[in-house]
């Protein structure tokens, strides 16, 4: 019997971000619009392993997933053990610019999940024009803190068991076991200190509550979709931050939580299909 | 069926559930889960529930405590829970429940103690 091979290839990337040399994993399926999707907090490519792998997709869309900086199969800065892990709104943005620059990629569609979601805002705000199109997914301009951050990283607690434990809940009751399960391993595998450095950009630097009001969707279509039960990003903190953003377009998606896109993939394509039929 | 009478079913429901008891078997620890106005005094050794007393008792001391609104408890039992009310800290974030004292075995057994406080869920 031949291989049963997934159709997304793996590569890594060599680029500059903010001046310090990186190498960047990520994985990559089909052809047409470029499509850069960007993965939760915590967490690393695999997140969308579903949408590489859909040929509805990847027949219009060239998909490309990179772990961050500090996540999954990208390599660390060098000199990365003598510091503490902070992702800022310029660093995470001067990231995700790098890298589509890097690939040379032209106007491309940007999909972000959490915090992925929330840097998506910014890119709407600061360089629409780069972009055909932006999707931010479980996004809002601000969210209310619902734990303390200091118990992600220390030595009495598992750093990977404690971080899958809290966010298991941000996933939906419906989601399939086996997805629910598999969102929930790869956050157990994060590097320590990564996801509590990760909400350093969600708690601390990235209230974007003003700024949205500066958004002009005309420049670059911007759509807003979460799922009902993430109460970490509520449906009323997306829909009052789609309050103050003319032309965007913001959908609530039912039987979903805070990770649509790995949490349970088929209802999220119900969701995400349309979207992409419209910027195709 | 009260949800304080529900949540006394516990020691009934967790020795049925061998696999929340294999994930807890590094626990042990005596806490108290308020249900309403009533109080609980759980014993947890090995992940095993040693036992549970129900009603106040003077002067009792645990390592730490979760509370939550009877009408918390209601909804969060439910078999499929509404959005807000499926998760520990979703009740938390909403004000309906809280937690005090040393948290420290909770948060190194956090998983544990979600799907423990879980098992009276209404089943379809």
């Amino acid at each position: 019997m031949a291989p049963q091979l997934d159709p997304m290839i793996g590569r890594y990337l060599r680029l500059e971000i903010e001046g310090v040399p990186h190498r960047l994993y990520f994985e990559e399926a089909g052809q047409g619009i470029p499509l850069v999707c960007l993965h939760t907090a915590g967490a690393d490519n695999r997140q969308f392993r579903h949408l590489l792998a859909d040929p509805e997709i990847t027949s219009r869309f060239r998909v490309l997933a990179f772990d961050m900086p500090w996540h999954g199969k990208s390599t660390p800065p060098e000199g990365w053990e003598k510091t503490e892990y902070r992702l800022t709104t310029a660093s995470y943005t001067a990231a995700i610019r790098a890298f589509c620059t890097a690939m040379e990629l032209d106007r491309p569609a940007v999909m972000g999940c959490s915090i992925g979601g929330r840097i998506v805002l910014n890119l709407a705000i600061a360089h629409a024009a780069e972009f055909r199109a932006l999707i931010a997914l479980e996004a809002a301009d601000f969210q209310q803190p619902w734990y303390d951050t200091s118990w992600l990283h220390r030595p009495d607690v598992h750093g990977g068991e404690v971080c899958a434990a809290l966010i298991s809940g941000l996933i939906a009751p419906h989601s399939p076991p086996v997805h629910r399960h598999e969102t929930l391993w790869m956050y157990m595998q994060g590097g320590p200190g990564v996801f509590k450095g990760d909400l350093y950009f969600y708690r601390v630097d990235g209230d974007l509550r003003e700024k949205v009001k500066g958004i002009d969707t005309k420049a670059c279509p911007l759509i807003l979709l979460t799922g009902e039960y993430d109460f970490s990003c509520t449906a009323e903190d997306t829909l009052r931050t789609a309050s103050h953003i003319a032309g965007v377009e913001v959908q609530i998606m039912k039987e979903v939580g805070h990770f649509p896109m790995s949490e349970n993939p088929a209802k999220f394509r119900e969701y995400i299909l349309p979207v992409l039929a419209r910027i195709s | 069926m009260t949800p304080a009478d529900r949540f006394a079913h516990l020691a009934d429901l967790l020795p049925a559930d061998a696999d929340l008891i294999r994930r807890g078997r590094w626990l042990s620890v005596e806490c108290r889960i308020d249900v309403g106005d009533e109080p609980f005094f759980l014993t947890i050794r090995d992940g095993v529930l040693a036992s549970l007393e129900r009603g106040p008792r003077l002067m009792r001391s645990t390592t730490f405590v979760f509370r939550a609104t009877g009408e918390a408890w209601t909804n969060h039992w439910k078999a499929v829970p509404a959005p807000g009310w499926h998760d520990l800290f979703a009740l938390t974030k909403r004000g309906v429940a809280s937690m005090d004292g040393d948290l420290r075995p909770l948060l190194q057994n956090l998983q544990y103690f979600k799907d423990l406080l879980a098992l009276p869920r209404e089943r379809h």
